[in-house]
């Protein structure tokens, strides 16, 4: 018998189907992987194993787990089997610890609300788990609080929590998205040891198919609230039959093609640049101490080149990407766009400003709500000295909605009418409609769904070549810095440690930093990429 | 924690002293000589002179605010001009009725407030919640002085438990006192207890939000238990910053509850004071009145660090 068996599970909240039909089972000791694009129930089917499910869902089917339905069942037995027989870890690892508590606490609740032993034998299990999911009680006391871990390491306790009592099954929701590579390296091991260790069951739900591949013994890909298909890894690597998962792969691994990047000139010049932040002070009359968040970083950007910026979050590239736009002064070294400073006598140079222009990550909170798009992509005319008025402005308005894919008539809506993906291309709109030279991605198509951001990364390519652009591209993910640049650097505690063209960096990293993250990134199997 | 207590102390201090400044200063501007206020139009200009002196109008502007300042340090407020006698016992007469009336309604509204935003928050949306959103928008609408007579016309004429205004004082018993205050604390606490229950209302219901409720269900605790072990104490920050203004305004606040009842507290003195021209009386109870919460505004801080140990840290 299955440790977990899910069968013809449907839900819908508050009358919106989610879940159609969808059967699933796993074996003590055996890793599931749920995967597929944003919506397609794969969240939605974890919490229905839980019975956490959110307000107006209705669920019919059947979901037995170790031998015990657990839809329908009353409350007070799925309390006793939360946290006892099931775990679960979350996403979000920043807010996943309760704040005013200590992670001893935390650990600890889990022993005691099951009344599964006494309190100081609860103490030293909660020392063992902890030291169990490397955060040994010498180095990290029970008595810290979350603040003063890393993410990883408040991961890490999530995942404490979660096996305290031996769960049969664990469930782990996009356990590592929210991490850095060499984290997420970090946590996908110690999840796999803890399954071979207490032959648990791991039901993984993630986006990441690569992780996925790697990870699981089981894949089951959802798309829109079904299962499309499912099988062991491997046989479902090497036979993938239904078309949503071909698709998914391939977009997964998608590669663009760059045009070739013009005869070397310079139009972005970064020389020897450092960027302090102050600390507060931590004694009365004594000088503040400084944090320096970017170390003396120089490079050259050439027209028409499309380079990558890559490093782990706190390396120093978001400081560094403000200060290029000039949205914060330097406190040592030059940054030149076409000869001209970008920050002169303590203000933004306007008129290099309008050279350049900006995508950031979050196609949700960049966008004012309240105006239309028309409004929203004409927003940088003000850098302009004469903005173009109307039918001028009108045409300009429906030229750069054509050119990223939507229609004019897309300019009198509002941004809550569009998907992640069409946010995105809007914000690309907004950028290019000055006909600027550079433009920055900020880690641009992180947010997106595969199949999405292999369209958006097209355009990218598409438009590089169109318009005579150049791109800084600021991104923490590998495989996409890899496919969209001729050059990358990498930055690591506020230095760039390495450069190089993108191909020869990633093929033969030389420093250890820059061999460490590649290892650290899972790889896409290549039968993936090979079936078509 | 020590640390910050001592940063919250200094910055105390220094808003004290700032506050000085400013109140010292703004009573010199406002129009009217005490002295000639006292004598009358026609008082002579010697009689005018002495009075002046023995009030201590007579030195120059920083003299008078040293001498004010370290006065007040000592516990000399000065004299009434209006009623001669000295100020401190004045305000201490008034502030043993007004200090127990603020703590005692402040520890009705809180006790009030608490089990009904909890009970609110946990049960959002439906009637319990609807009926608890109802009482408490009627509790801030209604002004507190209405609650006052309906309770003297219940209580005091038509029950007879209570007296319907004056206070017995302290001298006959603790009961004696705490009895005379209970119909005006109940009537101040009301409106209070609804702003603060619905603060606690939507202070839990965002807290019950958070990735860390859900993952206090998925260890198995129930909805209730995580409500009370994760909830509340996250709950507190909004909710003390909301307790820390209504003790201010308690405190001075209560001028027409203290009327209607016929209380002798603080902010019927000031109301006299400054019909008088009471100059130095005012300034008293403005300077005694900024440091109560200041006070208070320090051990709110306190409070929030005892709360939450990310801002015990963060010094």
């Amino acid at each position: 018998m299955s440790l977990l068996e899910i069968h013809n599970l449907s839900l819908s909240i508050h009358g919106v189907p989610v879940l159609d039909q969808v059967s699933l089972s796993i074996d003590p000791g055996e890793v599931v992987a749920v995967t597929g694009e944003s919506g397609s129930g794969k969240s939605m089917t974890a919490l229905a194993v839980m019975q956490l499910l959110p307000e107006g869902a209705v669920a019919s089917g059947s979901v037995r787990l170790d031998g015990h339905e657990v839809l329908n069942s009353p409350e007070a037995e799925m309390c006793a089997l939360r946290g006892a027989t099931v775990g679960m870890v979350f996403q979000e690892p920043m807010t996943a610890l309760n704040p005013v508590k200590t992670i001893g606490d935390q650990v600890m609740e889990t022993i005691l609300i099951h009344k599964a032993m006494p309190r100081d034998a609860a103490r030293t299990r909660a020392q063992e788990v902890l030291t169990r999911v490397g955060l040994p009680p010498e180095k990290f006391p029970l008595d810290r609080y979350p603040h003063e871990l890393s993410g990883g390491q408040r991961q890490r306790v999530v995942i404490a929590m979660a096996i305290a009592l031996r769960p049969r099954l664990l469930i782990a929701d996009e356990p590592t998205t929210a991490l850095d590579v060499t984290t997420q390296a970090q946590i996908l091991d110690l999840l796999r040891g803890l399954v071979t260790e207490y032959g648990m069951g791991l039901l993984m739900i993630t986006h990441d198919l690569a992780v996925v591949a790697n990870m699981a013994d089981r894949i089951v890909v959802m798309q829109k609230g079904r299962v499309v298909e499912t099988g062991a890894t491997d046989h479902l690597l090497a036979n993938m039959q239904h078309p949503y998962t071909r698709m998914l792969f391939q977009a997964s691994g998608h590669r663009v093609a760059l045009p070739a990047p013009p005869a070397p000139a310079p139009l972005l010049e970064v020389r020897n640049v450092v960027r302090d932040y102050r600390l507060p002070r931590t004694r009365l009359f004594e000088k503040p101490g400084h944090h320096r968040a970017v170390d003396h970083v120089s490079f050259t950007l050439n027209r028409g080149e499309r380079l990558g910026l890559v490093g782990e979050s706190g390396c120093g590239k978001s400081t560094l990407t403000r200060a290029i736009l000039g949205l914060e002064e330097v406190q040592g070294g030059h940054i030149l766009l076409d000869g001209q400073p970008v920050f002169t006598g303590h203000k933004p140079n306007l008129a290099v400003r309008r050279k350049m222009q900006v995508v950031f990550q979050d196609p949700f909170g960049s966008f004012n709500p309240r105006h239309r798009v028309a409004r929203l992509i004409t927003e940088p005319f003000h850098l302009l000295e004469t903005p173009p008025t109307g039918t001028e402005r009108q045409h300009r308005i429906a030229e750069m909605l054509t050119t990223v894919g939507l229609s004019p008539d897309d300019a009198g809506k509002y941004i809550h009418e569009f998907s992640g993906g069409q946010r995105q291309r809007i914000a690309i709109a907004r950028a290019l409609i000055i006909r600027p030279e550079l433009i920055l991605f900020d880690e641009a198509v992180s947010a997106l769904d595969v199949s999405v951001r292999a369209q958006i990364l097209d355009l990218l390519a598409e438009l590089c070549a169109a318009y005579d652009l150049t791109y800084l591209f600021i991104s923490h993910d590998l495989s996409v810095v890899r496919t969209i640049t001729d050059r990358v650097m990498v930055m690591q505690a506020g230095r760039i440690v390495e450069q190089g063209e993108t191909e020869r960096v990633f093929a033969d990293p030389q420093h250890p930093y820059t061999q460490t993250l590649i290892q650290a990134v899972p790889k896409l199997p290549e039968i993936g990429q090979g079936a078509a | 924690m020590l640390r910050y207590a001592l940063k919250r102390l200094i910055s105390l201090a220094l808003s004290l002293a700032v506050a000085s400044v400013v109140i010292f200063a703004v009573i010199e501007v406002a129009p009217g000589d005490p002295a000639s206020f006292m004598l009358g139009v026609n008082a002579q200009p010697e009689t005018l002179a002495a009075l002046r002196a023995e009030l201590g109008l007579d030195v120059s502007r920083p003299q008078r605010y040293l001498n004010w300042v370290s006065g007040m340090l000592a516990g000399d407020f000065g004299t009434s001009y209006s009623y001669r006698t000295p100020v401190a016992q004045m305000v201490a007469d008034r502030l043993w009725v007004s200090l127990p009336l603020a703590l005692y309604a402040l520890t009705l509204s809180t006790l009030i407030a608490f089990p009904v935003g909890i009970y609110a928050a946990a049960r959002r949306g439906k009637p319990g919640d609807l009926a608890v959103m109802g009482a408490t928008q009627l509790g801030i609408a209604v002004p507190n002085f209405w609650f006052a007579m309906m309770l003297v016309l219940i209580f005091a004429i038509n029950l007879r438990w209570f007296n319907a205004g004056g206070f017995a004082g302290w001298d006959n018993g603790l009961w004696a006192g705490l009895h005379s205050l209970t119909l005006p604390a109940i009537a101040l606490a009301l409106p209070q207890a609804a702003i603060l229950a619905r603060v606690m209302r939507s202070a839990l219901l965002d807290i019950l939000g958070e990735d860390f409720m859900r993952t206090a269900r998925a260890k198995g605790l129930s909805r209730r238990q995580a409500l009370w072990r994760h909830g509340v104490r996250n709950a507190l920050i909004p909710v003390l910053t909301i307790i820390g203004l209504q003790f201010s305004f308690l405190l001075a606040g209560s001028i027409i509850i203290e009327q209607v009842f016929y209380l002798p507290g603080l902010g019927r003195l000031v109301f006299q004071a400054i019909s008088a021209r009471d100059l130095i009386v005012v300034e008293s109870v403005v300077m005694l009145l900024v440091f109560a919460v200041i006070t208070v505004n320090f051990l709110v801080d306190l409070a929030y660090a005892a709360v939450d140990p990310r801002l015990r840290s963060r010094t």
